[in-house]
């Protein structure tokens, strides 16, 4: 393990090289064109052996990931906001093909009106796509997730694709002290990729991609959805052992202080850091705050949210997107959803924040438990989907 | 170069069955284009025709690797299957270590339109790998809509001829000349019916050592209105009206005609035998027909200035 300063693209940049992909096909977008420059970096010094190809667009990126993938390659790229958007429909074929593609995602406001700075509509967009999706709190998880995702994709009870966000600026660009795995150790964590099928294996000739009608789309997809149920035990086991090997251990959702907590916040991000200091404090006061932080989006982990936030008596959750869907933002519908079956029905409201990179301070955090506090008092919610730092 | 006798020894390696109407003549370009490559070959194609009418799970009438992914992206996806071979030649993973060619298919709305900006990549990338456009002149998958390799005056249903507006309005697009300007070592026009011609052509295109591309000229017997039979005939016509020249150009610089006519037919002989352009045999649409044999005439000597003497 080494110590060293890195930004959350540098650390993720830096996780592509101990993977050493076979091919890279990447183009750059603001916040996470670093990545690329830096893994051209490595290209052009040597420092991996990967055909890197600097594509015409993201769609190309992701086109060309996925001939690289069916071709029996292990392949990545990396974008961000608009680009995941021209990819949008490519996401769905690397899913529909089980292409075990990593991607890391620097979450960035999509247009209009046309913004560089961070929130999660460009993740959440893409959030049925088929796509694995890891968010990550600081440049440590990220890095970390960057080397699961590889095992995790490329299971074969799962083999789907997958993507790894962190928040753009605030971590993408943010310089924090990263703990680093020795190169010959990520290597053996990872293994080797191995596939069942190559297009380049000449003597076993066969169509991938063929139209596909009434008679077997349907069993695909059905193929494609077991493949995400499969998932939760293969990412545990994935984080477990990494915890065990490097110290770091992973699960699905993150508890703070949420055993005994009464008042409850949802979170996803880089906004878990800023709660934890929010936190603390109320705790001292002697306010039973705590915090769920949701490390895997997809598959959703709706039984151990659920079961997490049984015993809370009022919940907030946090979504820094808006779905713009006439009730409530993704992660909020999905959280209440969750609760449906959970053993309680905690009250339960909506927090949309920090849209278009918008900052959101301890005060803002803090007023949500203010609010929780009365909600869990009275037991009724005045305003289900609340808009917070926002001028109305 | 193969004779008829070699390649008719050769193994199909795009068959019978498939479900292409009777005269399709992008089924003829897919085999001729596979005989014609000696060399174990993965395919990758845009959405259209030839994919759908060629595979229907779990059939398919390729005996090669084959892959489709979406429409505007068969130049692409074929630049990640050919990057993917180099990177893992280089690290001995290989399934079967030996030479791949690499064919990436497209109709002219996969290629013309939707997918060009992924064609123009993937050749100045220079990828080693040959991009074969079987234009037939529309989106003929999606029912006959106009493209930008659609003749003038041509009737498509989005472009059609109606009582004020006799079909599309513009010519189509020089594709392969946008091709040559990318000055990628091999780039060639050719049409169904010159078997010949053809396999030439992609035997030289296998050969360079870097991208190349051919466009071509594939009559569509539904979206033209033909009969099934004729569809050799009017491929040919195409090439002695000088409506598609044939003819290759090498780094972008170096132009050849491959095939010179005898004598050059006036472009109405081609159009008489299809129905899309019937409306430009009555008299009242006479200066438009004018105006295109102008063109092509024009565009005939512009094309003799550029080759070789």
């Amino acid at each position: 393990m080494k110590r060293v300063a890195r930004t959350g693209n540098e650390a993720m940049a830096e996780a592509m090289r101990q993977i050493n992909p076979d091919v890279v096909a990447a183009y750059p977008i603001t916040p996470a064109t670093e990545i690329v420059q830096i893994f051209s970096q490595f290209v052009a010094d040597g420092l991996v052996d990967t055909e890197f190809v600097a594509v015409e667009s993201e769609h190309s990126a992701m086109s060309a990931c996925i001939g690289a993938a069916a071709a029996g390659a292990r392949a990545m790229t990396g974008t961000s906001s608009q680009g995941l958007a021209l990819m949008y429909e490519m996401l769905y074929i690397a899913a529909g093909l089980r292409l075990p593609i990593v991607m890391p995602e620097v979450n960035r406001a999509l247009s209009s009106p046309i913004n560089i700075h961070c929130d999660h509509s460009d993740t959440m967009g893409a959030r049925d796509s088929g796509w694995i999706q890891i968010f990550s709190e600081n440049s440590q998880e990220a890095y970390d997730n960057v080397i699961q995702a590889v095992r995790i994709c490329e299971h074969p009870q799962v083999r789907l694709p997958g993507l790894i966000t962190v928040d753009g600026f605030i971590i993408s660009h943010g310089l924090e002290v990263v703990d680093l795995i020795h190169d010959e150790e990520v290597k053996s964590f990872i293994g080797e990729y191995k596939t069942e099928r190559s297009l380049l294996d000449i003597k076993h000739p066969y169509s991938l991609g063929a139209l596909d009608l009434q008679d077997f789309y349907f069993e695909h997809k059905r193929q494609e959805a077991e493949a995400m149920y499969n998932t939760p035990e293969v990412i545990r086991a994935v984080g477990e052992e990494f915890g065990k090997r490097f110290g770091r251990k992973y699960d699905l959702i993150e508890k703070y202080k949420l055993e005994d907590a009464e008042l409850a916040i949802v979170v996803l991000g880089s906004t878990a850091g800023t709660s934890r200091v929010v936190i603390d404090d109320l705790r001292e006061k002697g306010i039973k705050a705590g915090m769920l932080k949701i490390r895997i989006f997809r598959p959703f982990p709706h039984k151990e949210i659920a079961e997490s936030l049984s015993s809370v008596k009022a919940v907030a959750v946090m979504d820094r997107v808006d779905g713009v869907a006439g009730f409530g933002s993704p992660t909020f519908n999905e959280v209440r959803a969750a609760l449906y079956d959970g053993p309680t029905r905690p009250p339960i409201v909506n927090y949309i924040y920090g849209l278009g990179g918008r900052e959101i301070s301890l005060e803002e955090i803090t007023s949500v438990y203010k609010n929780l506090e009365k909600i869990a008092k009275t037991g009724e919610v005045k305003k289900i989907v609340n808009y917070l730092g926002v001028r109305e | 170069m193969a004779t008829l006798k070699e390649l008719s020894k050769r193994p199909e390696r795009f068959t019978g069955g498939h479900r292409l109407c009777p005269g399709c003549g992008a089924s003829i370009v897919a085999r001729q284009v596979l005989l014609a490559c000696k060399d174990p070959a993965v395919v990758t194609i845009s959405t259209g025709c030839l994919e759908v009418g060629s595979t229907i799970f779990p059939y398919s009438a390729w005996e090669v690797p084959f892959f489709h992914s979406a429409f505007e992206n068969s130049a692409a996806t074929c630049s990640g299957v050919e990057t993917a071979y180099r990177a893992l030649k280089k690290k001995g993973r290989l399934p079967v270590d030996k030479e791949i060619k690499f064919i990436a298919f497209g109709g002219d709305g996969g290629t013309y339109d939707i997918g060009i900006q992924s064609l123009s990549g993937a050749m100045e990338r220079g990828h080693k790998m040959l991009y074969v456009c079987y234009s037939n002149e529309a989106y003929m998958n999606t029912g006959i809509q106009r493209s930008s390799a659609t003749p003038r005056a041509a009737h498509t249903t989005t472009a059609p001829v109606g009582k004020v507006i006799p079909g599309k309005k513009e010519f189509p697009k020089d594709l392969t000349g946008i091709m040559a300007a990318h000055k990628i070592p091999y780039v060639a026009q050719t049409a169904v019916g010159f078997w010949r011609d053809l396999t030439t052509k992609v035997e030289k295109a296998l050969a360079v050592d870097g991208p190349s591309f051919i466009n071509v000229h594939t009559p569509c017997r539904l979206g033209w209105g033909y009969q099934p039979d004729m569809t050799v005939e009017i491929g040919k016509l195409a090439a002695d009206t000088c409506f598609w020249p044939l003819y290759e150009v090498e780094d972008g610089r170096a132009w050849k005609l491959t095939y010179k006519p005898k004598e050059k037919r006036p472009v109405k002989d081609l159009f008489n035998l299809q129905q899309r352009f019937k409306h430009l045999l009555k008299e009242e649409n006479k200066g438009l027909l004018d105006e295109i044999q102008a063109r092509i005439d024009q565009d005939w000597e512009d094309l003799l200035k550029k080759v070789e003497k």
